[in-house]
């Protein structure tokens, strides 16, 4: 059978149905769809409080949605609704693993020990649930060396490789975020959704991580994206969508999203003409200043 | 001289016993940051299931090799109250976690009088003797040391090696820092947290078994009494440590024992507790964090 290789790597891995989260009073999230392709960059931005995080904290299992579902299709064909997963499994069984705005790293362990943590569930497996593992069985062995290879390099890639076996807690701000990227990767996930990768990096660091991501990408792990930045987000994603005050406002290629008005206003209040027509309302007294 | 080294030698005895019950209080709380206060009646369970085993063993196989009574008795011991402690908690703690911090606490101590009733109604309120397992002494001039009281270091020191082994050098160790450090970015890495606290609680349970075993073979009584006051000392001795710290666990039973068996020997013997809990009052009052321990970090 002739595949086309366009819809091949174009394929749904998430699908985000009506999706819809509220605290209280509050709807946080307001009937939210998307889909994230497979093999994609795809970027979720919008204003602060637009509901971002609460997406991810839904998708991870944080937060069980009000409404909605939330469809994981892995490669081998197999679907997951990550609603129902228990919090452990969206990482073990669906693939999916994250990152946090504020790191969250085992600062107490070692680098290494780290990525190590991240491939629990493989070695567990090796070790026969440690009974084995102590009697030292080649199996075991293989296993831990696998898993320090994988590990080695995912430290290579995140640039910390003479840093492995200090504690995490020691790196700096940078570095952190970048084991922290490394870590979820050791868990061999299908989808690693970052909450602002970027934030407080300086513009040197903000360009490792620009590589590194692209990296990722192009190893064949799909990302989904918190950014604040819209400048990072231009430069390395392939798809865009637009949350503010919980619903979605644009959705396209960086450019469609770019050039949306609607985003403008988002992003800048109002639009330039509608500034004049407040300007003028307020000189008339027809509104109070503080209102807008 | 001769009789302090004496003392120092049932000091040490006495504080393996203390020790391998306080790393299951402190590996508890280090996991879930709660205090298991029914971790005593833990150990004076593992006492009356060696005694169990004892009395089976010695009934059906009469004749059977000491050695190998001793290391049915630590192994069923550690099988059962593995079990018994995996069941609580499950049944007691877990459906609490998540709860107002003082609600696994008072659980806690209602678990430590079921266990300590359940023992008196099932066993009987009075001492159960066993005959003497391990009678060889050796002398060294005015020194004694018997076997049994090797065995206790001997047996603690394997175990103590055996399980940082495992808390430092394997997967199940590894998950088991990670949880106590950041119990939710454990699970999002896959790690399945209530197992690795459920095999927290067995790990514990191990360990309180077999001093619990050994207890019986140093005293020779068992009593649904046993699970109060010593441990209560193993739990000062994980305070003295440094709540949370392995190494302060055992740190922390080797010195109460070593405070006890000398209190008793040079002061007077009925104070020998008051001594160990004044101990208690002052490192809480001056030295909160303990001997190793940390002082808690601010989780973000």
């Amino acid at each position: 059978m002739a595949t086309d290789m366009t819809t091949m790597t174009k394929d749904t891995i998430l699908r985000v149905e009506h999706l819809s989260m509220r605290f209280g009073g509050l709807m946080a999230i307001d009937d939210f769809s998307f889909e994230a392709k497979r093999g994609e960059i795809t970027a979720l931005i919008g204003p602060n409080g637009a509901g971002k995080t609460t997406v991810f904290n839904c998708i991870t299992g944080f937060y069980k949605p009000t409404m909605g579902m939330l469809t994981l299709h892995r490669s081998n064909g197999r679907e997951f609704l990550l609603e129902r997963l228990r919090d452990f499994e969206i990482n073990k069984v669906a693939g999916v693993a994250r990152t946090f705005q504020n790191i969250r790293l085992f600062s107490g362990l070692t680098v290494l020990e780290n990525l190590l943590v991240a491939q629990h569930n493989v070695l567990m497996k090796a070790s026969g649930y440690t009974i084995l593992g102590l009697l030292g069985l080649p199996t075991y062995k293989n296993a831990a060396k696998a898993a320090i290879e994988k590990a080695e390099y995912w430290l290579d890639k995140a640039d910390l490789t003479d840093r492995a076996d200090d504690p995490a807690g020691d790196l700096s701000y940078g570095a952190q975020r970048r084991l922290e990227i490394a870590r979820a990767m050791c868990t061999g996930p299908e989808l690693l959704c970052l909450d602002e990768p970027a934030a407080g990096l300086n513009p040197k660091e903000s360009l490792t991580l620009n590589a590194l991501l692209r990296g990722i990408r192009d190893e064949g792990t799909s990302l989904l994206l918190i950014e604040h930045d819209m400048s990072v987000v231009m430069e390395i994603s392939d798809h865009v969508v637009v949350l503010e005050y919980g619903q979605k406002i644009s959705d396209g290629t960086p450019d469609h999203v770019k050039n949306d008005p609607r985003v403008i206003a988002a992003y800048l209040g109002v639009e330039d003409d509608e500034v004049e027509e407040i300007e003028e309302k307020l000189d008339k007294g027809i509104i109070e200043e503080g209102s807008v | 001289m001769e009789y302090f080294i004496q003392q120092l030698i049932n000091g040490l005895t006495l504080g393996s016993i203390y020790g391998l019950v306080a790393i299951g209080y402190t590996m508890v709380y280090g996991i879930i940051g709660m205090i298991n206060f029914a971790h005593g009646d833990i150990f004076m369970l593992g006492g009356f299931a060696a005694l169990i085993v004892f009395l089976l063993a010695t009934s059906f196989f009469a004749g059977i090799p000491v050695a190998l009574l001793l290391l049915l008795m630590l192994l069923v011991g550690m099988l059962m109250t593995g079990l018994w402690n995996w069941t609580i908690e499950r049944i007691a703690y877990r459906p609490l976690r998540g709860s107002f911090r003082l609600a696994p606490l008072i659980t806690a101590i209602g678990m430590s009088i079921f266990l300590s009733n359940f023992i008196q109604v099932t066993q009987g309120p009075r001492n159960k003797p066993i005959p003497p397992l391990v009678t060889d002494t050796y002398h060294f001039g005015a020194i004694t040391v018997s076997l049994k009281q090797i065995l206790i270091v001997v047996i603690t020191s394997i175990l103590l090696f055996a399980f940082w082994y495992i808390v430092n050098k394997t997967p199940l160790g590894r998950a088991q820092r990670a949880t106590e450090q950041d119990r939710k970015m454990a699970a999002l890495l896959g790690v399945d947290v209530d197992k690795t606290i459920s095999i927290t609680f067995i790990m514990g349970a191990a360990l309180a078994a077999v001093a619990g075993a050994m207890y019986l073979m140093y005293y020779g009584v068992a009593s649904f009494n046993d699970g109060f006051i010593p441990g209560v000392k193993a739990f000062t001795a994980a305070v003295l440590g440094g709540i949370g710290s392995l190494p302060g666990a055992v740190l922390g039973g080797l010195l109460i024992g070593l405070i006890e068996s000398l209190w008793s020997a040079y002061f007077s013997i009925a104070y020998k507790d008051v001594a160990t809990f004044a101990i208690l009052a002052f490192v809480l009052i001056f030295k909160p964090t303990g001997i190793l321990g940390r002082p808690e970090v601010e989780k973000v």
